[in-house]
């Protein structure tokens, strides 16, 4: 049995006539680190506030440590929320910021010191306490709302697209940095972003929401490399969608025919369905059908291939009447030209059937 | 010759700000007057009569006065727009626009009649005319002032900041004095500086609220209707120089507060 922390049960937001969040259940474990991500307008902030206590759901329930807390206010939560913008104290010293949690709760003041101290080290901030806010970089206030969330040991930490304001690098660093103080510190984080690579690199669980709902919910690998949707497939990166129907099953397989050929995936579906199956570029192999196992799905006439250092990203017509456009990513060491016409195959476990 | 296409621009500018400022210049320029008339010839210059206005019992007392009430109702002023401008521009009430609007209204209605009113609803309370009902009338007329100014500074940006606040623990109070307050802290002052001035310069409602104790603009006032002499124009010079001071500390912290932001 995994040791829930939080709960949402049939959480439903309306704003006016507008669904923000339709009938969402989620469980989130102890200790873990949960992306929500998702474009704009899918509900993720929302949900996020519902976590915070800054929105009220129209319906539905949210426990957090076993407690309904739907109608709690903020601070009486066991969750901190660190915003997009920061939101940090201006008129106040860096270490003031950080233990405002910890004076509101009334903590000696001798503890609030260290546990200010603590919580700056972590973030890489030691020795920075007097500083005033506007003496620092972008990064480092980042830090600094952090370290301030951190300060006041919260059950779950919220994170509201905390990196969107830093540039490339940064957030490549911080993502590795957020990582390793979740792990330090064991604390439940909740983060929200609609950067798929970021999702991918800090995550223990991804939850994909589009329109309100739950599109997917899994580990980075399981969703990128299995998505249960086709929204989750086309979001998560790129992906080549065929579709085709269903020609025969038996035995928990089914024989789909699209117009690459027959492919065989596993499933129970009735025969005459229509199903969507999904394949990663990069999956697409050349060549005719090394061995047993792979598929063939014919050739594909090459109409654009862009050099992108670790791999040329090919554009192909495919199928007889060539009305399939197939995306390629082929290794660069092939130097393909747009104009070549290739055999492609595929590895059965690499096409995955999409529940739409 | 491009310049000489300015020249009708200039000489227009030039002309109204001598119609407006004419009368402020002739009014200091005499207070300095070397004699008993603040008329043409201007002999001078000379200090006598800022000595005969610093010796003059009944101008200082009203000056102090008028000091305490524009401190005093313009610090009520700020107060209480300060807090009807946080909750209308924070908390999701009923009526909320209705609430603004009622509350910016009396900014159209005329001191006069604001001091009537007063003195009719005072007189029905029992209440007599005193320097402590001047200030009440003088937060009437300020309140909408304030309210409206720091309405304006009651920006977004802001938000995150006041919920963080809360969700680390913090009462509604802690967060107003604590956070709101200091971070809007030039708004407040220039909010607070405006209505001082307007409550230093106001004569109408403290002429008609006023009894024994009277504030400055009174006092001149019975100066003037007592005969012409150039010590009521250095009080008149004082008021302008305070009046044009504390102006000038608004704009500069609403100024400086715009660069900061940008």
């Amino acid at each position: 049995m995994v040791n829930t922390l939080v709960e949402l049960k049939s959480i439903r937001k309306t704003f006016g006539n507008v669904v923000a969040v339709d009938s969402v259940n989620l469980s989130i474990a102890r200790g873990e680190f949960v992306v929500l991500l998702g474009p704009s307008g899918s509900g993720k902030t929302t949900i996020l506030s519902m976590l915070g206590g800054f929105v009220t759901p129209s319906s539905g329930e949210v426990l957090i440590e076993g407690a309904d807390v739907t109608q709690v206010p903020p601070a009486l939560r066991p969750t901190v929320t660190v915003f997009q913008d920061y939101a940090l104290f201006p008129h106040m010293s860096v270490a003031s910021n950080v233990s405002f949690g910890l004076s509101m709760r009334k903590v000696p003041k001798d503890v609030r010191g260290r546990r200010t101290e603590q919580a700056l080290r972590l973030v890489g901030l030691e020795g920075l306490g007097d500083r005033a806010i506007d003496q620092l970089s972008g990064g480092q206030r980042q830090r600094v709302a952090l370290a301030r969330a951190i300060a006041v040991e919260p059950s779950v930490l919220l994170l509201d697209e905390p990196l969107g304001a830093l540039d490339l690098s940064l957030r490549r660093q911080m993502q590795e940095e957020l990582v390793r103080i979740q792990k330090q510190l064991g604390t439940t984080f909740v983060h929200v972003t609609h950067d798929q690579d970021e999702a991918m690199s800090i995550a223990d669980t991804i939850v994909v929401l589009n329109h309100g709902k739950i599109e997917d919910n899994g580990p980075p690998d399981r969703i990128y490399l299995k998505p249960a949707s086709l929204f989750t497939a086309t979001f998560m990166g790129e992906s080549n969608i065929l579709e085709g129907t269903i020609a025969a099953t038996h035995n928990g397989h089914m024989q789909v025919s699209t117009k690459l050929g027959d492919i065989e995936v596993e499933g129970e579906r009735p025969a005459g369905d229509t199903v969507r199956l999904s394949i990663r570029p990069e999956q697409i192999k050349l060549g005719t059908t090394e061995d047993n196992d792979s598929i063939a799905l014919g050739d594909v006439e090459i109409t654009e291939a862009v050099f992108q250092g670790a791999h040329r990203r090919c554009r192909g017509l495919a199928g007889t009447n060539r009305d399939t456009e197939l995306l390629l990513r082929i290794p660069v060491e092939n130097s393909i030209q747009p104009g070549d016409t290739v055999e492609i195959n595929v590895q059965p476990n690499d096409i995955v059937l999409l529940q739409d | 010759m491009s310049w000489l296409r300015q020249v009708p621009s200039a000489c227009y500018m030039t002309l109204a700000f001598v119609f407006i400022y004419l009368p402020v210049v002739v009014l200091v320029l005499f207070s300095f007057q070397d004699g008993l008339l603040p008329v043409p010839p201007f002999q001078g210059p000379s200090l006598q009569w800022y000595e005969r206005m610093f010796d003059n019992r009944r101008l200082m007392e009203a000056l102090l006065n008028s000091i305490v009430v524009a401190t005093l109702s313009s610090a009520v002023a700020t107060l209480l727009g300060f807090l009807a401008a946080h909750t209308l521009a924070r908390k999701h009430i009923r009526f909320a626009g209705g609430a603004r609007y009622l509350l910016m209204a009396p900014i159209t209605v005329s001191y006069l009649i604001i001091g009537m009113g007063l003195l009719v609803t005072f007189n029905l309370l029992g209440v007599s005319r005193s320097l402590f009902v001047v200030g009440i009338g003088h937060v009437i007329i300020n309140l909408p002032l304030c309210f409206a100014i720091i309405f304006s500074q009651m920006g977004d940006h802001q938000k995150n900041i006041e919920r963080t606040a809360h969700d680390l623990g913090a009462t509604d109070l802690q967060t107003l004095v604590l956070i709101t307050a200091p971070i809007m802290r030039p708004t407040l002052f220039a909010a607070f500086c405006i209505a001082a001035t307007l409550s230093w310069d106001e004569f109408i409602i403290a002429f008609l609220l006023s009894r024994f104790d009277v504030t400055l603009p009174v006092t001149i006032f019975e100066m003037l209707r007592a005969g012409l002499t150039p010590e009521v124009n250095a009080a008149g010079t004082v008021v302008f120089a305070i009046s044009i001071t504390m102006v000038s500390i608004a704009i500069l912290l609403s100024t400086r507060r715009k660069n900061n932001n940008g």
